[in-house]
């Protein structure tokens, strides 16, 4: 398996994505700088957290129009995995590769702790090492993590089976009491129609070794190894 | 020409920087404050003579870049 790490001026989760799928795969991951739309082909591309432009005029808006934008939005529409994480979701839903936009937090606060998620689907590449309805422990570190779309594109998502995760209590219960910004129906993470594209705001990549706290984030990396391997 | 871009949040979508702040406004005393909405304003200086032009310019600026249509309305004046 090939993977790339899309590496924006401002990004600064590049490396733990980069070290999460060394761990996974046992080979290196391509870093690709932004401004490199010619990469190697791959089997999945990465779009890491971060402040990517300084979130100038909105988180995302500027990476969605880099020149490797371009490339990865016709690499997805033609199948490609592509896994965006935090400022990498914000990224997906500038560029209308999944639905959606995220706002500034409900309560206008930046959010950094571990919370739980249930996972929606174990069909897809990226969760097929999890249980559909199993509660995971993964961290957050965001200010615009508020998921919004119009009533109509939320009945379609969830419809669709595109809801990847909500943000759910230790227990497992989804409800307001767990949802940490506002997200509409908890939604922490999205599919695009066909689920080869998966935009989420926590960070699995951040929990996937027992000394930093916790490996529920390393099923995700697995599963895309036994995947496309 | 001068281009002068207000960009909004639409109505339905919650604001909570808007009720920030409201609540702030109301604290100072300042009652009967509703419905605060913030926005962003973009100042554009642009080589082009022709209103229509313009116009047809700016608004492609704002659908490509300067607005995300999923969640914002913006609106365009022009000025020679």
């Amino acid at each position: 398996m090939k993977a790339a790490v899309i590496v924006f001026p401002g990004s600064n989760c590049d490396r733990d994505i980069q070290v999460a799928l060394r761990q996974s795969m046992g080979s290196e991951p391509q870093m690709v700088w932004h401004k490199d739309a010619d990469f190697d082909d791959v089997d999945l591309i990465c779009l890491p957290g971060g402040f990517s432009y300084g979130d100038y005029l909105r988180c995302g808006a500027m990476s969605a129009k880099s020149p490797v934008m371009k490339e990865v939005v016709a690499r997805a529409n033609k199948g490609v995995p592509v896994l965006g994480i935090c400022n990498g979701f914000q990224i997906l839903t500038e560029c209308g590769l999944v639905p959606g936009a995220l706002m500034r937090n409900s309560n206008l606060k930046f959010v950094c702790r571990d919370l739980h998620l249930k996972v929606e689907r174990n069909d897809t590449v990226f969760t097929k090492q999890y249980q559909a309805g199993q509660n995971i422990r993964i961290p957050v570190a965001h200010h615009d993590g508020n998921y919004f779309v119009d009533s109509e594109g939320l009945k379609a998502l969830e419809d669709n089976g595109q809801v990847a995760f909500r943000y759910s209590a230790k227990d497992g219960s989804v409800s307001e009491a767990s949802n940490p910004n506002g997200s509409l129906n908890n939604i922490a993470g999205v599919y695009n129609t066909k689920g080869n594209v998966l935009g989420m705001m926590p960070h699995p990549e951040r929990l996937c070794e027992d000394v930093l706290g916790g490996t529920d984030g390393r099923p995700m990396f697995d599963s895309l190894v036994a995947a496309l391997s | 020409m001068k281009a002068r871009i207000h960009v909004t949040l639409k109505n339905g979508v919650l604001d909570p920087q808007g009720k920030a702040i409201e609540h702030t406004l109301g604290s100072l005393g300042f009652d009967g404050v509703n419905e605060a909405r913030q926005g962003k304003f973009i100042e554009l200086d642009i080589a082009e003579t022709d209103e229509a032009k313009a116009r047809e310019t700016v608004t492609a600026m704002c659908e490509k870049l300067l607005a995300n249509t999923v969640i914002e309305n913006y609106s365009i004046d022009l000025e020679q």
